[in-house]
């Protein structure tokens, strides 16, 4: 069975195709067919390949299927090969499944727009990359998939080309990840350099070998923050997170299944994947943790001012994978995974209860001007408040709770942790629950604002129910000691990432954490309620003074990064290019004709035909030959 | 068939010349007649050409790596004689130069009716020259096809070319042949030294090259200047560009895309056949290899800056080419295996991109005249075929895996990394503003709403203009997905090279390659003596 896994990435591949060529031609109901048929397909074998390889183990939990040796240049030989262990096993059946949900959800959502066989062809060509970045045996096909989502995510954030302000925001998108993504690759230049192949296994196995036995070099650090910068610019952590919240221009469908569920994870599954390298560097480890930590608070606090409720979701996106880089920073590897796939399913779904709000109101994206969905659109509104108290981490019902719950007690008791980490985590988890309330509050309670134009139908309204479901009982695989101590998930993914290590002498309990926790969830959620529903006006008590507004400001404008972006980079290499324009090289080339020309008119003029002048020049000419030899 | 089999090179050369011939004697008012025959020409051109693809692999080497080669007297008395000889870096540029050849003329169906048949016979004669120049196993052939080349671009600039034909093609010629001369004074230098100590004159390459290491030191560094610059000149490297976006933007289409695609590998190609073989131990001086590597860095950067804010496509497709072909000297100056096949690589998948690229514009000019890329937006509205294969295209040429640019670029870099670090630092940041560029123009030309009105009516693409970029999209994908056809035809040619210039490259497997841990960072300032030991610990660094 296991010899199916390369049809996974194929058949959504194969969809790309059909539609690619024959989309136009295709009626709707068909291309709805083949674009969420394939997904469909893609993952009923991902669930057979995980059957199979739960009931019968490969030896060594790792399987490898060889396609073809991609080239093969002085020793350079990328091979085209799938690599399936619980790590990629995990990744592709979230992608797989919450996939399907999403095109699913799609096939209605999209139903009367023109570009309806583009956008399956586009959703298609991202699972397909996608699988390929999770499958990918070396790190060159998987920065194939790697560059493949981000070409995905650039087409399908420019779905709606006729509006400038998309494709501004889907180049955006491009550059800054492409940024990342450059990083990356010299990363992979000094790990082939170093290694003499980019298969990962091998990688992994020689620089344990190599650089693990002795005190690790600045080369190894260089590696690993290397790797993390292209893990930033993919995963929208600081500093580049600025291009995820203009992502948001694309349809909600793409943000759900792009932006939230699955791409943004890219660079945590590139970490996880590399994680030899993190242990071997503790300065690239703690540089993980640090980008998480600073990028969850950050992020917290713009999401907590957004007006457009899919921005703000996107800066939750942001927020909640800063939780997942602490975790991978304080090496605790499968907390992140965890984190991970309950974030893939209350995040899709958040988003695509989003998306029946927006449809609902006229596609109004502001939350100020929603509110008292609640009887309109219940099955919106119940789903929306399951995810979002997932989000926030209901205590012991939810997911998020158990998964947010594991990371924030590992920041504190890793290897890696310390308690300033595990403070952020906590002060993180207060934004979270106002924001995520904020939301749930502003949009489905209070009075009625906005009439109900559209209600979902059954394709819209089943995917958000599944995902509702799996956003609650997502969790019950992982708990923590005192509320039963399953192990299920850290056990089956310890077989290809190492189990956390517990540094000694604590003082504090996995008990307390968890207790602060959920004091933390209730004083955001009881913050949200006063601001948002009880006592709007507490709200311009807080904006009105000079230092509230431009406080607001600031984290409204994600800090400000883009202003400082645009003066540091964008504006400098923009001002070279305009002025120099017409290629100021070509000025010395100009000046080169422009004196020859010079000197062949003052020639020219000597030549009169006049031969008395001749004569004199002549003898003017022997008189001074004369004198320069006598008296030099 | 063996009597084909033996002369092959010698057939695809005059094929053209043969149909030009006969060109000269189909009356010029028959148009249709003379683009039917331009058309047929090239094509053969190409089909005469397809058997290498099959024989190259088998077939044995009979001179040293060169196969299918052929010698005949030519000009005794100074030792010239008419010599081909094709190895896998030539072999690709042939095939690079008969499927473009094809294609651009295959553009011009439509968009030249003025002298059509001077038109076609002088792309005939042009393709005579590029395929010699690739061929040539002797020097004083070569120059001559180097120099024939030169003429017909010159017309073609000059007589089909924008309104600033006369500027342009004035310019072209005058550059590029200053770049001939010394090469010349270079290759006469090289032949009279020879001559002196063996009391043999021969413009053989392969006796030359045999030869090289006798060369005094200083005698190659001046040779090498005098080649550089011819070749740097038609490459162009920086700051020898700036006739390239002259002559792009007045050339016709068809010129463009042959000047692109194939003339500038001119350069390249004389750097890895001529400059490193026959001068090794100046191509391998650590001043002259700073030199050309900062220069291919500058050409990379500031190409892909004077491209952006370009208002004429044309221009700046051409600044980017600038920036690409520095990615191909680059990788030359790597010296080492990754760098060189990379750089083959990526001078063949500029030929495919920048040439579709050149299509593509040409296609939009033919139908509206101007190429401001103000004029246009949402062109993807009306011509959504156009619209994808752009797309494609420009995919390519920004290197996106899956497509041939990425696999040209990663190579180049890994062994511009195997170096020295700082050179691939320096040159992703060309990757980065390459996407910028591209996106930026298809962005303001593809999408977005289509309001100017000239544009509303525009008509989609016909066969024949899909015939034209097909082709060229089906080898990116197949350089993209499986390279590795490619790769091994070059493996030969590049591993000798390397051995030539770079000796102490490769004694241990080259996969082995390491960084050296401590970079021999010496201040420049360091005296003579100092330099040698420092080139040779790079070495070692390099090799251990």
């Amino acid at each position: 069975m296991l010899d199916l896994v390369w049809l996974i990435p194929a058949l959504p591949l194969a969809g790309f195709l059909l539609l690619a060529l024959f989309g136009p031609r295709l009626s709707r109901r068909a291309v709805a067919l083949v674009g969420a048929g394939v997904v469909l397909a893609s993952a009923v074998v991902s669930w057979l390949v995980a059957y199979s390889f739960l009931t019968s183990p490969p030896p060594g939990a790792s399987y490898t299927q060889n396609l073809w040796t991609w080239m093969d240049v002085a020793g350079f030989q990328p091979r085209m090969a799938l690599y399936l262990d619980p790590l990629s096993l995990v990744m592709m059946l979230v992608v797989t499944s919450v996939g399907f949900l999403i095109h699913w959800y799609s096939t209605e959502f999209m139903a009367g727009d023109e570009g309806y066989s583009r956008f399956f062809a586009y959703m298609n060509i991202f699972v397909a990359s996608m699988l390929v970045l999770i499958l990918g045996d070396n790190l060159l096909l998987l920065y194939l998939g790697w560059e493949g989502v981000g070409l995905s995510s650039y087409l399908l954030i420019g779905f709606w080309y006729t509006d400038p302000a998309n494709g501004r925001a889907a180049r955006k998108a491009f550059y800054v990840t492409r940024v990342g993504d450059t990083a990356m690759s010299v990363g992979l230049f000094l790990l082939f350099t170093q290694f003499g192949t980019l298969q990962i296994q091998d990688l992994m196995r020689k620089a344990h070998d190599q650089w693990g036995m002795v005190p690790p070099g600045g080369i190894a650090t260089a590696a690993g923050l290397l790797l993390l910068g292209g893990a930033c610019g993919k995963s929208a952590q600081l500093p580049l997170q600025v291009w995820l919240p203009d992502a948001m221009a694309g349809p909600t469908p793409t943000s759900a299944l792009i932006h939230a569920a699955t791409m943004v994870t890219a660079g945590v599954y590139l970490i996880a994947r590399t994680h030899v390298l993190f242990e071997i560097s503790p300065t690239a480890e703690l540089a993980v943790a640090v980008v998480g930590a600073a990028t969850l608070i950050v992020a917290g606090f713009s999401a907590m001012t957004q007006w457009d409720i899919k921005k703000s979701l996107a800066f939750s996106t942001i927020s909640q994978i800063g939780y997942m880089f602490l975790a991978l920073g304080v090496g605790a590897w499968s907390a992140a995974i965890f984190h991970f796939v309950t974030h893939a399913f209350f995040k899709a779904l958040l988003f695509l209860g989003a998306g029946i709000v927006i449809e609902a109101c006229h596609h109004e994206h502001s939350m100020f001007k929603m509110g008292g969905l609640r009887k309109e659109l219940p099955v919106a509104f119940w789903t929306f408040t399951i995810g979002g108290c997932s989000l926030a981490g209901l205590p012991l019902v939810t997911a998020g709770f158990y998964s947010k719950g594991l990371i924030i007690w590992s920041a504190y008791a890793s290897k890696g942790g310390a308690l300033g980490l595990w403070a952020a985590a906590v002060f993180g988890a207060l934004l979270t629950s106002i924001y995520t309330f904020r939301m749930i509050f502003l949009t489905f309670f209070g009075e009625a604002k906005s009439e109900v134009v559209k209600r979902p139908g059954t394709a819209m309204k089943v995917p958000v129910m599944i995902l509702a479901f799996f956003a609650v009982v997502a969790g019950f695989v992982e708990t923590p000691g005192f509320l039963g101590g399953v192990r299920v998930f850290s056990d089956f993914m310890s077989q290809a990432l190492p189990d956390a290590v517990p540094r000694g002498s604590l003082a504090m309990s996995e008990w307390g954490s968890e207790a602060v926790v959920t004091l933390v969830f209730f004083a955001g959620l009881v913050i949200a309620y006063y601001f948002f529903l009880k006592k709007p006006a507490l709200q311009e008590f807080v904006t009105a003074p000079a230092a509230g507004r431009a406080l607001h400001r600031f984290w409204f404008s994600d800090w400000g990064m883009d202003w400082l972006y645009d003066k540091v980079f964008v504006q400098p290499i923009l001002w070279f290019a305009r002025i120099n324009k017409s290629d100021f090289i070509d000025a010395f080339y100009g000046a080169v004709a422009a004196v020859t020309r010079a000197l062949w008119v003052i020639l020219r003029s000597t030549q009169t035909g006049r031969v008395r002048w001749y004569a004199a020049v002549v003898v003017a000419g022997t008189v001074l030959f004369v004198a320069l030899a006598l008296y030099l | 068939m063996p009597f084909f089999h033996d002369h092959i090179l010698s057939i695809i050369l005059f094929t053209p010349l043969a149909g030009m011939v006969v060109l000269l004697f189909i009356p010029g008012e028959n148009k249709n007649a003379i683009r039917w025959w331009g058309n047929i020409v090239m094509f053969a051109g190409f089909l005469v050409s397809l058997p290498l693809v099959f024989w190259f692999g088998q077939e044995p080497a009979k001179e040293q790596l060169f196969k299918f080669t052929e010698t005949h007297s030519w000009i005794a008395s100074i030792g010239a004689e008419y010599h081909l000889g094709i190895d896998g870096i030539s072999f690709l540029l042939v095939m690079l130069t008969t499927v473009l050849g094809f294609l651009a003329v295959l553009s011009s169906w439509t968009a030249v009716e003025e002298r059509a048949k001077e038109y076609y016979s002088m792309f005939m004669l042009l393709d005579v020259g590029m395929l010699g120049v690739f061929m040539s196993l002797d020097f004083f052939l070569f120059y001559v096809f180097w120099e024939v080349m030169l003429v017909p671009m010159y017309f073609i600039i000059g007589v089909w070319g924008g309104p600033r034909k006369l500027y342009a093609a004035i310019k072209f010629f005058l550059y590029t042949l200053a770049g001939s001369v010394l090469m010349l004074l270079g290759i006469l230098t090289l032949y009279f030294r020879y001559a002196k100590d063996t009391g043999h004159t021969t413009f053989n390459l392969l006796d030359l090259m045999s030869h090289s290491h006798a060369w005094p030191f200083a005698m190659q560094v001046w040779v090498f200047a005098a080649f550089a610059i011819g070749f740097a000149i038609k490459v162009p490297m920086f700051p020898f560009h700036t006739w390239l976006p002259d002559a792009h933007v007045e050339a016709p289409t068809a010129g463009s895309v042959i000047l692109a695609g194939v003339l500038l590998k001119m350069g390249t190609y004389g750097f890895i056949r001529f400059s490193l073989p026959l001068l090794p131990q100046a191509s391998a001086d650590p001043t002259v290899v700073k030199v050309m590597v900062w220069l291919s860095i500058i050409a990379i950067i500031y190409g892909a800056l004077v491209s952006m804010m370009q208002r004429d496509m044309k221009k700046l497709i051409a600044y980017s080419s600038v920036s690409h072909l520095g990615f191909c000297t680059l990788g030359i100056f790597a010296l080492n295996p990754h760098g060189l096949s990379g750089s083959v690589i990526q001078q063949i998948n500029h030929g495919i991109s920048t040439g579709a690229l050149f299509l593509i514009v040409g296609l939009i000019y033919e139908r509206r005249h101007t190429r401001e890329i103000k004029e246009f937006g949402g062109l993807s509205n009306v011509m959504p075929r156009y619209a994808t294969l752009f797309m494609i295209v420009m995919l390519s040429s920004i290197g996106l895996p899956l497509l041939n640019g990425f696999i040209g670029e990663f190579t180049i870099l890994q062994g511009a990394f195997e170096v020295q670090w700082q050179w691939a630092a320096w040159a992703v940041a060309g990757i980065v503003l390459g996407a910028a560029y591209m996106l930026w123009l298809y962005q303001r030309t593809m999408f977005g709403p289509c309001e100017n009105p000239k544009n509303q009516a525009l008509k989609d693409l016909n066969l024949r203009e899909m015939m034209t970029l097909i082709p060229l999209i089906v080898w990116a994908f197949w350089i993209g997905i499986y390279p590795k056809p490619f790769f091994n035809v070059l493996e030969a040619p590049v591993k000798q090279i390397v051995e030539t210039v770079n000796p102490s490259f490769g004694t241990h497997a080259s996969a082995k390659v390491r960084l050296n841990p401590q970079p021999a960072a010496e201040p420049a300032s360091a005296a003579p003596g100092r330099r040698v030991a420092q080139t040779a610990s790079r070495r070692a660094g390099v090799a251990h």
